[in-house]
């Protein structure tokens, strides 16, 4: 055999090129691994949509059920309550009354706005009961000038006994709260006049 | 014997080892109170790792029979309560004993070279730790577990534009359940525990490597005998490791009073809500993460909301977190020990101490105006302590650090 020397410059392109190809095969291991991760088939077959029969619902009522696994209010409010909700005094206090600025991806197109429900059924109110700040279920708090939620200025919402996040009977976050954006109203219908469907947009007519 | 030793010597370095960590490792020999917390975090380790196993032999990691199991472990299995109570005590002594670990080494500057990689190994450990425990106190499934569970991982989901398919991941599921329970437990009976015996492991060769810090913060190597031994060195056994006996006698004396006589300490180390199933349709009404992570949790709640986002909160926490890492770069100070810095540092490390209790108490307060105002004012005093430290570090007389150890 000849005498060798050693050629580094061969020798540090095997490395490197070793390496990359190695640096590939565990991205590509990786991805199974990590794909575990991902909410299973069983776990997306169980998001169907979740029936309630408001038959029952008396004004003031409040019947909570789990969607995807999370708590959806289906409430009902009285005139007084819906009156509130397009009051001034009520609307100066929110942050985004309207649902045009952080909180437009927190309700769907068709729902009204200060009612922040389906055209013509207004009292009837779906939201999803999930605080936008870290997750918390806020307490429902209707009675109006609750004396520890400011008094007279308090027209009846939902209390986040989390971080204090406030909103109006409308899921609304009012200004100065820790929750950045307005409670999400979910997609619903009426599959009759005393059946919602959560989960499904109403068809388009 | 001596026969048996060189066999093993010859195939594994087992003498070599015993001389270099223990019979031959020199300690400062003016090691005081404050240096019992190392063994003793050690020792805490293991009272996890063996109470963790035997609980794992009960426990069932599934939503539906999780609190079940864990109330079988308390009643039917025999022995089980104590094995339980050690675990979940265990669980907030070993935070004890980190944090005044982690006090040692800023009053004896520790931290700063050339043990700078001791000290990011130990934040490294810390970090893990604080998942690990967070993710143990899921498994019980109570209202805590699964409220605290669906606060912490919607930190994730503020995340802009990845977070909310980022909390989807995390949690498999599209809301806190079953998926994760079972991942949590894989995470906190396998994988952390692991991460952490290794990362204890770096951590305990890089301290043997250059070696210890003391009270006085002189470097004993300076100083060696003839025989290159340290002048101010003792040998860490028998000397420590009978010391470190005694400081683990003394301390499982008062764990154990906790665990036979207070296990949930008035709600502090097990919460009262924790005692009630998970409901996913009903908050407790006060909420808060067990004591040794609220300073954090307090740093989170002080910052509000900004443009449309809860993002900026996490951020400011997880920097409370990072910004621990660089203490060895920021500290300027030519002096180590509390013994010979300036007056002005020993003012500062007592307004970063008060800080530190006062987040961590507001962290279980519930949030009212002026609690917020006190969080805001306690969050922005925990930052000063690192971002001028370059500054007040610099300044100030130090005193005359001595050649030789002091006592």
């Amino acid at each position: 055999m000849p005498e060798q020397t050693i050629d580094l410059k061969k020798r540090r392109f095997l490395t490197q090129a070793t390496s990359v190809v190695g640096a590939v095969g565990v991205g590509f291991v990786a991805w199974p691994f990590l794909s575990t991760w991902k909410p299973s088939a069983r776990t997306k077959a169980a998001g169907a949509p979740v029936d309630v029969d408001i038959s029952k619902l008396q004004t003031g009522q409040l019947v909570r059920v789990l969607w995807r696994k999370k708590p959806v209010w289906i409430f009902k409010r009285g005139a007084e309550a819906l009156a509130a909700l397009e009051s001034d005094a009520v609307i100066k206090n929110l942050s985004d009354p309207d649902g045009s600025g952080y909180s437009k991806n927190q309700q769907p197109k068709y729902v009204t706005t200060n009612y922040r429900t389906i055209k013509n059924k207004e009292e009837v109110a779906v939201i999803v009961a999930v605080c936008t700040h870290l997750g918390c279920s806020p307490t429902y708090r209707p009675e109006p000038g609750a004396a520890d939620l400011g008094g007279n200025n308090w027209k009846g919402g939902f209390y986040c006994p989390c971080h204090g996040s406030k909103f109006d009977l409308a899921g609304r976050v009012y200004a100065g709260a820790p929750a950045p954006t307005n409670l999400l109203i979910p997609p619903y219908h009426y599959v009759s006049d005393t059946l919602i469907r959560i989960g499904v947009d109403p068809e388009i007519s | 014997m001596k026969n048996k030793q060189s066999w093993i010597d010859q195939r594994f370095p087992l003498t070599k080892v015993w001389n270099e960590h223990l019979a031959e490792y020199y300690t400062p020999r003016n090691f005081n109170f404050w240096y019992f917390f190392g063994s003793l975090a050690l020792l805490m380790l293991v009272m996890q790792l063996v109470t963790g196993i035997f609980l794992t032999m009960h426990f069932k990691p599934d939503s539906a029979n999780a609190f079940a199991s864990v109330e079988y472990i308390m009643r039917d299995v025999e022995w089980g309560w104590l094995v339980r109570y050690l675990h979940s005590v265990g669980a907030s002594a070993f935070f004890v004993v980190i944090y005044l670990h982690m006090y040692r080494g800023l009053l004896y500057g520790s931290y700063k070279g050339p043990r700078e990689l001791i000290w990011v190994l130990g934040m490294l450990l810390y970090i893990v730790l604080m998942a690990e425990a967070f993710m143990g106190y899921v498994l019980p499934w109570g209202q805590m577990s699964y409220w605290g569970a669906q606060v912490i991982i919607s930190l994730f989901g503020s995340v802009p534009v990845i977070g909310p398919d980022l909390l989807v991941w995390i949690l498999g599921d599209y809301a806190v359940g079953d998926a994760a329970l079972n991942r949590f437990f894989s995470l906190h009976v396998i994988a952390l525990p692991l991460i952490l015996v290794v990362l204890v492991f770096l951590h305990i060769v890089a301290l043997h490597t250059v070696g210890s810090n003391n009270p006085d913060g002189i470097e004993i190597k300076k100083n060696k005998d003839k025989d290159g031994i340290p002048k101010d060195g003792i040998p860490f056994h028998p000397y420590f490791t009978v010391k470190d006996t005694m400081g683990a006698v003394a301390f499982l004396w008062i764990f154990c009073a906790v665990v036979f006589y207070a296990p949930g300490l008035n709600g502090y180390f097990l919460e009262h809500a924790n005692f009630i199933e998970a409901n996913p349709l009903q908050t407790p009404e006060h909420i808060a993460p067990l004591w040794y992570l609220t300073p954090f949790y307090s740093v989170l709640r002080a910052v509000p909301p900004m443009f449309g986002s809860q993002f900026p909160g996490v951020l400011a926490m997880g920097a409370s977190l990072l910004i621990l890492f660089f203490l060895p770069w920021l500290d300027r100070s030519p002096v180590k020990s509390i013994r010979y810095r300036s007056p002005i540092y020993k003012w500062v490390l007592g307004v970063f101490v008060v800080s530190f209790v006062m987040l961590g108490w507001l962290g279980m307060q519930s949030v009212t105006p002026l609690n917020v105002f006190l969080a805001r004012v306690f969050t922005v005093l925990y930052f000063a302590f690192f971002i001028l430290m370059p500054w007040y570090t610099s300044i100030g007389k130090t005193k005359e650090v001595p050649e030789r150890l002091t006592e």
